[in-house]
């Protein structure tokens, strides 16, 4: 079997042996140890798994790992441009003390950061349209729409998208 | 810690007990709730564990506060299992605020008081001429100060003040408590890297998955074991007998990725013996429910004549109202870790009662208590279903058979189908109102669910909720229906379902007397008072109107509102929190619901944090409102009928309506905020949908009634 190689957050990743019919979440949090991208439902109704492949927003859970090569997957490990940096959503996230059991977080983030990569400026429904894939229990809905907006205003004034 | 810091620990007895000075003096035991470095750096211990109520931040502020910590500069660790240093290190019933208050004021302002005399000592000057101030002593007279961190060592050699007496601040003084602080552990959370029970790895872990009958006290009957030993990644399969307690029957599957733990349990064939499983069946439920309807049950509280009431009024309604099960949800599904070496069971367990957990491992497997070693972590989400440990107590039985660490992770489907569940509930109202629109007579036939004639978990109602302390003619009573499934607490138990129906039956009161509901609440509650017990845990009716009124007030209630839209008020008083939620809603011709706007006031004492309090209202609102437009779950013959959530729907963003939160900050001791915000706001939603369209709400989920998402 040919080694399976795909990009993670810009590093090469190359897994000998890797069975293609794994949805890619498990490969992410079981063999590479990249545990942010959390387990909700396995049925991609929740989007606690949500990823970036080629920049757009996916379940991993519903990914199979064997569809990925050559491709580039974002978590959240890796959606701040720099070690050690924020994205500006992130800060947001903060700024905003947006979690609660905060579970749900990283994917919600995940799912912003594509929405403000192609709607820069979005307006309430555009949130609520891109949104509404990710649930929360503990109910940061709230908190979650005045972040992007917060993240897109920062955005704006340094004048560029993530 | 840099050598040589403060090492602070107070011991406090359990709530309830108590305290003598002697004891606590006894009981020192280092690293309890605070330490100081050299450095500079403070550690504050967070005492229980953190769901998502804020208590990681919160509790460790009240410490700080006292200490006169400068926030910036304070690093907060989740503390070890020790309730005998901690207490109850639980998180249920709203309780870790008043639990800890005092606790969490006393051990800062001994840490204060030591390094105070530290410094005092230093400089050779009277104690009561300095004064700490964000993280450095200073005496004013003399223009000196020093950092905690350069008292630290000092300080640990100071004589411990009595945790009883010590000098705590006046609310005035306080400059932490009431503001707006983030949670310690956004930074970790928003980058991923925090460590939920799911992504716990502990070096040579195997990964494992828990297959469990499809209905309560079903055994395995017939296994292929070798079978499943063969699917690809699996390491071992094998059959658990189950003890009839936390510990349902069932079939580990160990394998070497989460993955194909599910993949095997998902193709294993077993055949379950169900024949002691009950056959519980909802539809059946609702039909006895309703045929004894114009019943009464068993009294569980009487006041006054309500029949003779009743029955010299012109104007009695009756009125039905029915609730189905509900399933808690958790973001994070059902999951713990193991480890069985050196004759230790050792378990990183995302529960909310992590000592009762630890517990019932030590019983199951018949080990001393010490010899169970259980580490706190944050947790995606309790509600109330991680008060129970069966995942603690099934992955101690897994690991006591393999030879290496174990994660045994629950799908979702496991987890929707083996919850301990929110049990459904009907209610048969009468009631009517006096010749000036007031309430007159009130009864309430409950119909519930119980096992051996008592209620089950969150399927009791008390003669103490309101209305019924303040009811002139009054009766509850109830009737138990035979449950053979499983349930459990869920977020503010009970009252988040019953208070829907009361509060609804009230305003149906009011709007048939075209009496104004806010006028009809504050006549129930009449003048400010305690009711019985007469305590500070009690309903107070000054609080609770002063609740009411400022909701209204905030909402702008009795203005003109556009046509179409409606506005409803509701009020509860549950876990020593009284509030009161506004809804202005609107119903378009298809049926749409859009909440627009709900608006909140509580009285919860004085707030620790902001952010945090707010939060929690926050999300109460949305919680409560997911619960009542979508939530059902049936079941047949002791199955559950819904998986997964294609087919057991949550609230999505789009529905999540605009919320304002207000507080009435009164003097009466900090309580807690996880669940009084959620009772009040599925009636205030309901009533506005009445007010808005005239149709009246009896049944949830409400999308049942026709009121689409």
């Amino acid at each position: 079997m040919t080694p399976l190689r795909f990009t993670l957050n810009g590093q090469v990743v190359e897994l000998n042996d890797q069975d293609p019919s794994t949805p890619l979440l498990w490969v992410l949090r079981d063999r590479l140890g990249k545990t942010g991208t959390k387990f909700g439902c396995g049925i991609a109704m929740c989007g606690a798994c949500t990823v970036h492949l080629d920049g757009v927003a996916v379940r991993s859970c519903s990914v199979e790992v064997g569809t990925i090569a050559g491709r580039h997957v974002r978590t959240i490990e890796g959606l701040a441009e720099a070690e050690g940096a924020l994205h500006p959503l992130q800060e947001a996230w903060i700024e905003h003390d947006v979690a609660q059991c905060g579970y749900c977080q990283p994917g919600q983030l995940m799912q912003a950061a594509a929405l403000l990569a192609k709607h820069p400026n979005p307006s309430d429904d555009d949130i609520d349209a891109a949104m509404s894939g990710n649930l929360c229990r503990c109910g940061t809905y709230v908190r979650i729409r005045a972040a992007i907006h917060s993240a897109a205003a920062k955005l704006a004034a340094k004048g560029g998208a993530a | 810690m840099a050598g040589g810091g403060l090492v602070l620990g107070v011991r406090f007895a359990y709530a309830g007990e108590e305290t003598s000075a002697e004891a606590a003096k006894a009981a020192f035991k280092p690293n309890a709730y605070i330490r100081i470095g050299t450095d500079n750096q403070v550690w504050i211990s967070a005492p229980n564990p953190d769901l998502g109520q804020g208590v990681k931040t919160s509790l460790p502020m009240i410490t700080a506060e006292e200490l006169c910590a400068d926030w910036n500069r304070v690093v907060v660790e989740q503390a070890a299992l020790d309730p005998a240093a901690y207490g109850w290190q639980g998180a249920g019933g709203s309780t870790s605020t008043p639990n800890n208050w005092m606790r969490m004021r006393r051990a800062g302002a001994v840490g204060r008081a030591l390094l105070v005399s530290a410094a005092a000592k230093r400089w050779r000057v009277p104690a009561s001429d300095c004064v700490a101030e964000q993280g450095i002593v200073k005496h004013a007279a003399s223009g000196r100060s020093a950092t905690f961190g350069e008292l630290a060592s000092d300080a640990a050699h100071q004589r411990m003040p009595d945790p009883e007496s010590v000098p705590l601040k006046e609310r005035s003084e306080f400059r932490l408590l009431g503001t707006r602080v983030g949670g310690v552990d956004n930074h970790a959370i928003v980058t991923g890297r925090l460590q939920y029970g799911i992504d716990q790895v502990v070096p040579g872990m195997v990964y494992a998955t828990y297959v469990k009958g499809p209905s309560v006290a079903a055994r395995v009957k017939k296994v292929d074991l070798d079978a499943i030993r063969r699917l690809p990644g699996v390491k071992d399969a094998f059959v658990i007998e189950g003890h009839g307690g936390e510990l349902a029957a069932g079939v580990a599957i160990i394998a070497s990725s989460t993955h194909e733990a599910f993949n095997a349990a998902d193709n294993a064939a077993i055949v379950w013996d169900e024949s002691d499983s009950p056959k519980d069946d909802w539809k059946a439920f609702v039909a006895q429910a309703e045929a004894l309807g114009d019943k009464d049950g068993r009294v569980v509280g009487e006041r006054g004549e309500p029949d003779d009431a009743l029955g010299s009024s012109a104007h009695v309604l009756n009125a039905s109202y029915s609730y189905p099960f509900i399933f808690h949800a958790t973001m994070e599904p059902q999951n713990c870790t193991a480890w069985w070496h050196d004759g230790i069971m050792e378990l990183w367990a995302p529960s909310q009662n992590p000592d009762s957990g630890a517990q019932e491992v030590a019983k199951m497997l018949g080990l001393p208590q010490h010899k169970v070693l259980v580490h706190l972590l944050r947790v995606g989400g309790g509600f109330g279903r991680r008060l129970r440990n069966d995942y603690m107590v099934e992955v101690a039985a897994i690991a006591r058979r393999v030879n290496a660490p174990v994660k045994m992770t629950h799908t979702r489907e496991s987890d929707l189908t083996h919850d301990f569940l929110r049990p459904g509930g009907f209610h048969h109202f009468k009631g009517s109102v006096n010749s000036k629109g007031f309430l007159e007579a009130w009864t309430h036939h409950f119909i519930s669910f119980g096992y051996h004639g008592r209620p089950v978990s969150g399927g009791g109602l008390g003669a103490d909720v309101f209305p019924g302390p303040l009811a002139r003619n009054f009766r509850l009573t109830e009737t138990l229906l035979p449950l053979g499934l499983r349930t459990g607490p869920w977020r503010a138990p009970g009252a988040s379902a019953y208070a829907w129906a009361i509060q609804s039956f009230l305003h149906e009161l009011s709007s048939a007397a075209g009496t104004d509901h806010v006028a009809f609440l504050l006549d129930i509650l009449g003048e400010p008072r305690w009711l019985p017990p007469r305590n500070e845990d009690s309903l107070n009716t000054g609080r609770a109107a002063g609740v009411i009124k400022l909701a209204a007030e905030k909402a702008g209630w009795g203005k003109p509102l556009p046509p179409g839209r409606g506005m409803g008020i509701a009020f509860h008083f549950c876990h020593r929190g009284h509030a009161a939620e506004v809804a202005e809603v609107s119903v378009d011709a298809s049926g749409m619901l859009t909440v627009h706007r709900v608006v909140a006031a509580c009285d919860v004492g004085p707030i620790v944090n902001l952010s945090g309090a707010e939060n929690q209202v926050q999300g109460a609102i949305v919680d409560g409102l997911s619960a009542m437009w979508l939530q059902e779950l049936t079941f047949k013959d002791g199955h559950i009928e819904q998986s997964n959530f294609n087919d057991y729907g949550l609230l999505r963003i789009p529905q999540a309506p605009k919320i304002e939160v207000h507080f009435i900050q009164s003097d009466y001791p900090p309580t807690g905020l996880g669940e009084p915000a959620i009772p009040p706001v599925a009636p205030a939603v309901c009533n506005a949908i009445f007010a808005a369209t005239g149709k009246r709400v009896r049944r949830f989920p409400i999308v049942s009634e026709g009121i689409k998402v």
